[in-house]
């Protein structure tokens, strides 16, 4: 959680710096939610994370480095400048590279899933997160639904933020919770307070130890309010005041950092160096990924299928 | 013997699934007793126990599960029940199996099976021709296969090649289309095939169009003129030497298909020839396409909507004359 928020404050400041290309997307605010997402999953898992996912994504071990390459453009990054930011992954790792359409990998994790079992493999699960905003989409209904029908092992973690961009909770749905859906798809639902890492470490962790011990598909939704703007370009004064004093609208962060004062886990000197500690480490990966060459126009292939014969030349005339 | 391009379809399907354990089928009513819609896939679920399999009336779903089997290893056939259905799936289709292997470096090799074109009374929603629209988009190879051989050969070429395939099926074509065998082998993927040889005219068409085109040929030739029918095979990659090359011994092209005009295969062939070939003709190209409305449900207004061979007749004998 730490190294996230330093992370993606440093991410966020390059990107008020003019340093960075295109868009910055961070998730403050969910990183207890997201945390414990990745630290569950084990080799052989699935993770689809989407855009609010660093600390989750971490915890599954992709490095910093191929995030600071991500969005630097480097062409040593998982995607080498072919796509930026939070639209990466190694999908022979497991981590699925998200596409910005919304519940668009609900159902490809489910069918990694299937070519496991297929497979023989054992003890594995697919964790994918969701926004409220995503789960109002046509896919994460489809994808939801064919997970029950082929009872995968799978989780899905949704998050309500309380804002699609800028579209509060009552024009976004109008159920009473959204937990309730579990049951209309067949799965098993679950709630959780996402300021509070420790409730959740218990509910996303029991809920992936259901999944992986048989138990229908789990849906754990989890309440919070994000701590930014959708991207770094938005300054998100649509959130109002009265949100920011709900219960939900507490840094999970700082929740913690009290959690381990109180309970005398680490002193402010240890919480100190773990600061330090991770501001050199994002520094580390910062610097890795700017030394590193960028792609060119002129020595890219352009070829979007791995078959090279079967590249469609198109010619531009002109010359006959 | 006698077999149709609807059963070379569910052929090339046992074939594959009995030869490569990665291959499943995955679609509506695909499974059980049933064998499909169309029934391409009858008796497989018996066959093969396990591996073809119904699904949800969810078509993105059915195309994102197939992604991520593919990306586990698996080569997934998806039957898509009617072409039109497809545009459901367009997001799984284009934006993640079509941008996967350029962002990422790993290939999706998926086949979605579209069941295309119009056949009498079938409407605007049972009817769409929509390999341009799958063509236009980068990352995917784009097949139309027009006799039963291709329909056989092509559908096995197509699950082992490593990139997302659509696999435009002509429903036309099902029944009426017969071959005495199935062949071994088949003419390389994205190569064209010159169906008719001729002189004077060179007509490039696909899928069930070709027949309409060759009738026409046929017509014509009562007249005294060889025209020369070039079938693409695939859409995309499109065999631009092949109809250059034919084009260059007839000095005249006619592109004949059967999906909405605007923009398309037989607007790419022309372009593709302009830009490429202006010196080789002789005339100005011409094309015949569908026309720019919704397919409609009546067969006079059908077979008036959908090219014939009456019409590309007139059209090549106009093209002729100058």
């Amino acid at each position: 959680m730490l190294l996230t928020r330093t992370f993606e404050e440093k991410l966020a400041s390059m990107y008020r710096g003019g340093r960075i290309t295109g868009g910055v997307y961070i998730g403050k605010g969910q990183e207890a939610v997201s945390v414990a997402c990745g630290i569950f999953l084990q080799k052989g898992d699935i993770f689809a994370p989407l855009i609010r996912d660093q600390a989750g994504r971490s915890a599954f071990g992709e490095p910093l480095v191929d995030v600071a390459r991500t969005y630097l453009g480097s062409r040593a990054g998982p995607m080498r400048g072919r796509d930026g930011n939070i639209h990466r992954g190694k999908p022979r790792d497991g981590q699925l590279a998200m596409i910005s359409h919304l519940g668009a990998m609900v159902s490809v994790v489910v069918g990694s899933l299937m070519a496991k079992r297929g497979r023989g493999e054992k003890n594995f699960i697919g964790l994918t997160t969701i926004g409220e905003g995503g789960m109002q989409t046509g896919a994460t209904h489809e994808g939801m639904n064919i997970a029950a029908v082929e009872h995968v092992p799978l989780v899905v973690v949704a998050t309500n933020n309380h804002y699609a961009y800028s579209t509060p909770n009552d024009r976004e749905f109008a159920c009473a919770n959204l937990v309730d859906r579990a049951r209309g798809y067949g799965f098993e639902g679950y709630e959780l307070d996402g300021t509070d890492l420790a409730q959740c470490l218990d509910v996303i962790g029991s809920a992936v130890k259901r999944a992986r011990a048989g138990r229908p598909p789990q849906l754990v939704v989890a309440s919070i309010l994000r701590l930014a703007g959708h991207g770094e370009h938005d300054d998100f004064s649509y959130v109002t005041d009265d949100i920011r004093k709900e219960p939900f609208a507490i840094d999970c962060l700082k929740r913690a950092e009290a959690f381990i004062r109180e309970r005398d886990l680490a002193d402010a000197e240890t919480l100190q160096r773990w600061r330090e500690e991770a501001a050199e480490e994002v520094e580390n990966a910062f610097s890795a990924a700017q030394s590193e060459p960028v792609p060119s126009g002129n020595e890219e292939d352009w070829s979007a299928i791995s078959r090279r014969d079967l590249v469609d030349e198109i010619g531009e005339g002109g010359s006959s | 013997m006698s077999i149709t391009y609807l059963e070379a379809i569910r052929e090339a399907q046992a074939k594959l699934l009995r030869d490569d354990k990665r291959v499943f089928i995955y679609g509506q009513d695909v499974g059980g007793s049933f064998g499909g819609a169309f029934k391409a896939t009858k008796g497989l679920a018996k066959e093969f126990p396990g591996r073809v399999l119904n699904t949800p009336i969810s078509e993105d779903a059915m195309v994102g599960t197939a992604i991520g089997a593919a990306l586990e290893g698996m080569r997934p056939i998806v039957e898509m029940q009617f072409a039109d259905f497809s545009s459901i799936a367009l997001n799984q289709i284009l934006n993640n199996a079509g941008t996967h292997y350029w962002r990422t470096n790993i290939p999706v090799p998926i086949t979605v099976r579209l069941p295309s074109g119009g056949t009498k009374g079938s409407g605007p929603f049972h009817s769409q021709s929509m390999e341009s629209l799958y063509a236009h988009y980068p990352g995917l190879i784009v097949m139309t296969p027009a006799t039963v051989e291709d329909a056989y050969t092509m559908l096995i070429d197509a699950v082992a090649i490593d990139d997302p395939v659509v696999y435009c099926e002509h429903k036309y074509l099902y029944y009426h289309l017969k071959a005495d065998s199935l062949p071994n082998d088949g003419i390389p993927v994205g190569k064209a095939r010159i169906a008719r040889s001729g002189r004077d005219l060179t007509i490039v068409s696909y899928s069930a169009m070709l027949h309409e085109s060759l009738s026409a040929a046929e017509e014509i030739a009562k007249e005294g003129f060889e025209i020369e029918v070039v079938d693409l095979r695939t859409v995309k990659p499109l065999d631009t030497a092949t109809v250059l090359a034919s084009v260059a011994r007839t000095g005249r092209l006619l592109a004949v298909g059967e999906s909405f005009p605007w923009g398309g295969v037989t607007a790419e062939v022309i372009a593709r020839v302009s830009t490429e070939g202006f010196h080789l003709l002789d005339a100005a190209p011409a094309r015949i396409n569908a026309k720019d409305t919704p397919i409609p449900y009546h067969p006079n207004l059908w077979s008036t909507h959908r090219p014939s061979s009456k019409m590309i007749a007139a059209k090549a004998r106009q093209l002729l004359r100058e």
